[in-house]
């Protein structure tokens, strides 16, 4: 395959390294480009045009800038899991190998289906996804599908991400945010008095807008005087110089998101260690010295490949080598972009004329181009450009002094590159970001950064300040005065200033929209913002359409909503709006930048914390023996809970939920089983007034409970509502034990510490978590009893000296030991408490000593059946913060005469919690057996009704029993206590109806008898 | 993220460490059962939300695990100080007005 020549390199003079030859593709075709390049200043070296087509009308685009502001030169880079969808050419640095391919242009850029669009355009509004694709709703996945695919947003990778991202955390003195003129003075004052310095910038080297100056600083060419600086500011230890780095966002209290992309540039074989680094700095000052972005002129057709940006020619020539064109028009409306033609003529090139809007303007910079004979065209504007995938010519006329109408006849310049220049915006999205509101200043044309609650401030171009003096003057004071703030220096600056070379510019005109000889709405396009295909005509309709506010526009037309956050064309359009509506810019004002200034990889912010880091595991002591016994897993919380445990079925394979579950609930109904209740939330308390503060915290008294005793207690909320229940024990004096839920542990250690803090601080009660201190194996069944005196000798385990709801000190299997005898399952049940080391001797000779009763381990489900076949309520599945006590038939839990208003008690007599029909909790007894309902299901009592039908409650636990021979439920219905034998429905989304009755909640054993077998 | 600093370990530590509890110095109805339905449901769910300086709890969940208080401006987030419970407040609710 023949490669493709680089047409349009220039030999030598720029910063690029035109021996170091670097191989890469452009959608399959091999090219080459030199050390130095972007990947659009290699496209644009051989000649390529067009880079993708446009997101709406499908119209050819080519490459307009040079940075971040970049809105065509969208590229998928990489193949395979690597691939990186949207990266803007323009960012891209050129590697050995590098694949690339444009995001915007299915099927192919140079032959497009949808290019047809383009002849439709004008049936396609602002707003149109509104209007056009809002009905039938079922047919949006349809549109969606194809828009998306047609207006090419990139290929997200299928694969995982096969590269590694770090994150650091800094701190700074001063953080200086920029490394072109102003930034590098910022940074080597602040350094210079002693501050701990970052600077960084999102280009692959320091020196923003002068690599790619002409201007001639302390007698040296701008470029060789960066070099000389960068070699000045790395001999300071105290300073760090992070380049391809882009501060992305800042946020609250200095602190600033940086992205370093380390290997981004490096082929896949160079390339090691992390590719980005995301820097999470907090900085005590910041100096935001991010520079300007030239304004785009919009006139009809700018969007045709070589309409350009005349600071990006500039670039292109004087950084890359790259001439991107051969006979350039340019079209300004100020003085600054006269460069860009004396540039291009130094390349050899031809301006073929310079269209200056402007009709008297008088500077040094216009006499520089006369002198070299150029044709200057006062008071005219390019209206239109005409060409298909290239410029061809320039339609140019004269315009009225206001630059609102076209006043003469129109003249036809043929050209094959137009560089445009409408001023200059100052950068001031980061500014943006700390809330502070920018302000429209007349006299450059430009919103500046507003004032900001920040310990930061703006310097050189991002606050409108361009004139190269000046920013290196700004710099250096705001570097001086951001080290003396932190503390370092004296606030003045320690350096000379450089002496440079410039001129004064005569004043620009502010043109934000070029008139045409048609108005706006039947002119040929006039794009404001390219990525999205918003035209001035647009705004203008939208505002006939009765829009008035900047953010509506900016939504119903989409301006500035592509991945380039409007950076070219935000303020054309804002502009156009305000003339629409008949306002100043000032009453218009702007829409608000947010973070990321540009797209953030996901990976960056992900870190290491993917995987098995993503969220820690907690693992109980006797984890690894379920692990071996096969054990399916729940979480909870953070906890890893043996769920169930499958066995080997006789007839082959392996139980299912149900079988495992089955078996394990039988097992402990008629002989023992074993559960891991390690993860249940423990706190211990101590203090002489501990008894008086949980019985303020509980609904019901713990004043009374001796030491060897336990209680069952329920937690509520100020509001009344269940938020956490559990036993606590009485361990000695001023002395206790709470038992929590496993996933309420750490917010009702935080709910006891709010009160005894903030509103009982004389009381004396300390709180500490022991959850992780303790093992607990909980053995359950008629025979628990017959296994705990196997492993226990020192315990009295008589059924009167050692009752319901007593603990005793022990040595169970010769480990020191607390036995609690309580009971979720309602059969007689030993709860074992060991320090967390003996768990698993413990649990492995609980099972030794079970074994001649078929000891059977079981997991969270079968507890849950069990627990739920007598009535059980679990806080967080059978309660949502809704229920009260009495709503869970409970209210045999609540003292009513206790001395103090524990927490709730005064919300249960609010009229809301005493009112009928409240939600009430009962059991559901489905009229097949075999019906489990779905938990969750909704209950009504007509099934006849039509939809919307009266919800009248809830179905929130839901399960088979083995023990009783059927599905059953717990539900709370309103009125429900007072329904007990009613039949009510289930309606399901299948179009299933469950029918059930209304029974008691308790199914098993109502009596209490199993728990005090012999 | 905001820096906050705790009183009790006396120093500035990054906003995950904490969490946020809410409008401060709301103090519990000494009789909640003389209280009408009303009064009582004022105490309970009715809170301020100025622009401005807000008076507001903070936990150090994982850090000395003590609540403390914070006067925070809702619109700029700065947090003008941050006391002990049981402290009195350094600047007093007239100057912080004049700062926000």
């Amino acid at each position: 395959m023949t490669q493709i020549q680089q047409i349009n390199r220039l030999a030598g003079g720029a910063r690029v390294d035109s021996d170091g030859v670097i191989n890469f593709t452009y959608n399959g075709r091999p090219m080459q480009g030199v050390s130095g390049d972007t990947l659009a200043s290699a496209l644009l070296a051989n000649g390529v045009d067009v880079v993708g087509r446009s997101f709406k009308y499908g119209r050819a685009r080519g490459i307009v800038g040079h940075g971040a502001e970049e809105p065509n030169a969208i590229m998928q880079i990489g193949s395979g899991a690597s691939s990186v969808p949207n990266l803007k050419a323009t960012q891209v640095e050129l590697y050995e190998g590098l694949e690339s391919a444009p995001v915007n242009g299915w099927p192919s850029v140079d032959f497009d289906l949808m290019s047809i669009a383009g002849f439709f355009s004008r049936l396609m509004p602002p707003g149109f996804y509104y209007k056009t694709f809002m009905y039938p709703a079922k047919l949006w996945m349809t549109y969606e599908h194809f828009i998306r695919r047609a207006a090419g947003l990139g290929r997200s990778p299928v694969g995982d991400d096969p590269d590694s991202y770090d994150k650091l955390n800094q701190h700074a003195d001063v953080l200086v945010i920029g490394a072109g003129p102003a930034g590098l003075m910022a940074a080597r004052e602040a350094a210079r008095a002693g501050a701990r310095v970052m600077i960084v910038d999102e280009q692959s080297e320091f020196g923003g807008s002068l690599l790619a100056s002409t201007q001639t600083i302390e007698n040296r060419s701008a470029s060789a005087w960066v070099d000389l600086m960068v070699a000045e500011l790395k001999t300071f230890a105290n300073l760090q110089m992070l380049p391809r780095s882009t501060a992305f966002g800042y946020y609250d209290h200095n602190f600033i998101g940086i992205l370093e992309r380390r290997s981004d540039h490096l082929s896949l074989s160079a390339a090691t260690g992390s590719r980005q680094r995301l820097h999470r700095v907090r900085a005590k000052r910041v100096v935001l010295a991010t520079g300007a972005f030239e304004r785009p002129l919009v006139f009809a057709h700018n969007d045709i490949p070589g309409v350009m940006q005349a600071s990006s020619v500039s670039t292109y020539v004087n950084r890359y080598g790259v001439a991107p064109g051969s006979r350039m028009v340019l079209f300004t409306c100020n003085d600054s972009a006269y460069q860009t033609a004396l540039d291009w003529h130094g390349a050899g090139r031809t301006v073929v004329a310079i269209v200056d809007s402007r009709a008297e303007p008088n500077g040094a910079m216009l006499a520089a181009v006369e002198a070299l004979g150029m044709e200057v065209m006062l008071g005219c504007a390019v209206i239109e450009a005409q060409g298909g995938k290239r410029v061809k010519r320039a339609l140019v006329a004269p315009i009225n002094a206001q630059g609102t109408e076209v006043v003469g006849s129109v003249q036809r310049i043929a050209c094959d590159l137009i560089a445009c220049s409408g001023g200059w915006s100052p950068a001031i999205h980061l500014s943006s970001h700390t809330g502070a509101k920018p302000q429209w200043d007349e006299a450059i044309v430009g919103f500046k950064p507003g004032t900001s609650t920040q310990q930061e401030c703006s310097a050189g171009a991002c606050a409108g300040t361009y004139r190269l003096s000046e920013c290196f003057a700004e710099g250096a004071q705001a570097g001086a005065q951001a080290a003396h703030k932190s503390g370092f220096g004296s606030g003045v600056g320690l350096f000379p200033q450089p002496p440079v070379e410039e001129h004064d510019e005569y004043p620009q005109q502010a043109l934000f929209l070029v008139p045409h000889t048609q108005r706006s709405t039947r002119a040929p396009s006039q794009f404001v913002d390219m990525q999205l295909d918003v035209t001035a005509g647009s705004i203008e309709i939208a505002v006939r359409e009765g829009f008035e506010s900047i953010e509506h526009i900016k939504r119903y037309t989409a301006l500035g909503f592509g991945t380039d956050q409007g950076k070219l064309g935000n303020i054309n359009g804002m502009a156009i709006l305000a003339k629409a509506l008949g306002q100043s810019m000032a009453e218009t004002g702007t829409t608000i930048f947010r973070p990321a200034y540009t797209p953030t990889t996901f990976g960056a912010i992900a870190g290491r914390d993917i995987g098995e880091l993503f969220d820690p595991q907690r693992h109980t002591a006797m984890h690894r023996w379920h692990l071996a016994r096969g054990a399916e897993f729940e979480d909870v919380g953070q906890w890893k809970r043996p769920w169930y445990y499958p066995r080997s079925r006789a007839s082959g394979g392996v139980e299912s939920l149900r079988e495992a579950v089955d078996r394990e609930c039988l097992a402990v109904r008629n002989s023992v089983g074993i559960l891991d209740a390690s993860t249940l939330g423990k706190i211990d308390i101590q203090g002489p007034d501990t008894a008086e503060f949980i019985t303020r915290m509980y609904t019901n008294s713990y004043l009374k409970l001796a030491p060897g005793k336990c209680r069952y207690g329920v937690m509520l909320k100020e509001d009344g509502m269940i938020f956490d229940d559990g036993v606590c024990a009485c361990l000695g004096d001023n002395h206790y034990l709470m038992y929590t839920t496993t996933g309420g542990a750490a917010g009702v250690l935080a709910w006891l510490e709010l009160w005894q803090q903030t509103e009982w601080p004389d009381m004396q009660v300390y709180f500490t978590s022991v959850t992780d201190h303790w093992s607990t194996a909980t053995i359950s069944g008629p025979n628990a009893r017959r296994v705990l005196a196997k492993v226990c000798d020192d315990i009295d385990l008589d059924r009167q000296a050692f009752g319901f709801m007593d603990w005793r000190d022990g040595t169970v299997a010769g480990v020191a030991a607390r036995v609690f005898r309580i009971s979720f399952t309602g059969e007689l049940s030993y709860e074992i408490n060991v320090p967390a080391h003996y768990g698993r001797h413990l649990w492995e000779a609980l099972i030794a000593a079970g074994e001649a009763f078929d000891i059977t381990p079981y997991g969270t489900e079968s507890m849950h059946v069990l627990r739920a076949e007598k009535g059980f309520i679990i806080v967080g599945q059978d309660t949502d913060g809704s229920m009260t006590p009495a709503d869970m038939n409970m209210d045999w839990v609540v003292a009513k005469n206790k001395t103090f208003s524990f927490i709730g008690k005064r919300s249960l007599q609010r009229s809301d919690a005493l009112r009928d029909q409240r939600k009430q909790f009962v059991g559901l007894k489905p009229l097949n057996p075999n019906d489990v309902l779905p938990e969750g299901a909704q209950v009504v009592f007509d099934p006849q009704q039509p939809i919307p039908m009266s919800m009248q409650g809830h179905v929130t636990s839901s399960y088979y029993s083995a023990n009783l021979g059927h599905a059953f439920a717990l539900a709370v219905i309103k009125g429900g206590i007072n329904r007990m034998g009613q039949v009510v429905h289930c309606p399901l989304a299948d179009g299933r109806i469950l029918a059930a009755e209304i029974v008691s909640s308790v199914f098993y054993d109502p009596e209490g008898a199993r728990q005090h077998v012999e | 993220m905001l820096l906050i600093h705790c009183p009790h370990c006396r120093e500035d530590r990054e906003e995950e460490e904490f969490s946020y509890n809410g409008e401060a110095h709301i103090v519990r109805p000494l009789d909640p059962e003389s209280l009408s339905d009303e009064a009582w449901g004022d105490y309970l769910f009715f809170r301020k939300n100025p622009r401005g300086v807000h008076r507001e709890m903070w936990y150090h969940a994982v850090g000395c695990r003590r609540y403390f208080y914070a006067a925070r401006n809702t619109l700029s987030y700065e947090i003008l100080h941050t006391y002990c419970v049981g402290e009195k407040p350094q600047i007093d609710a007239a100057n912080e007005g004049a700062g926000a």
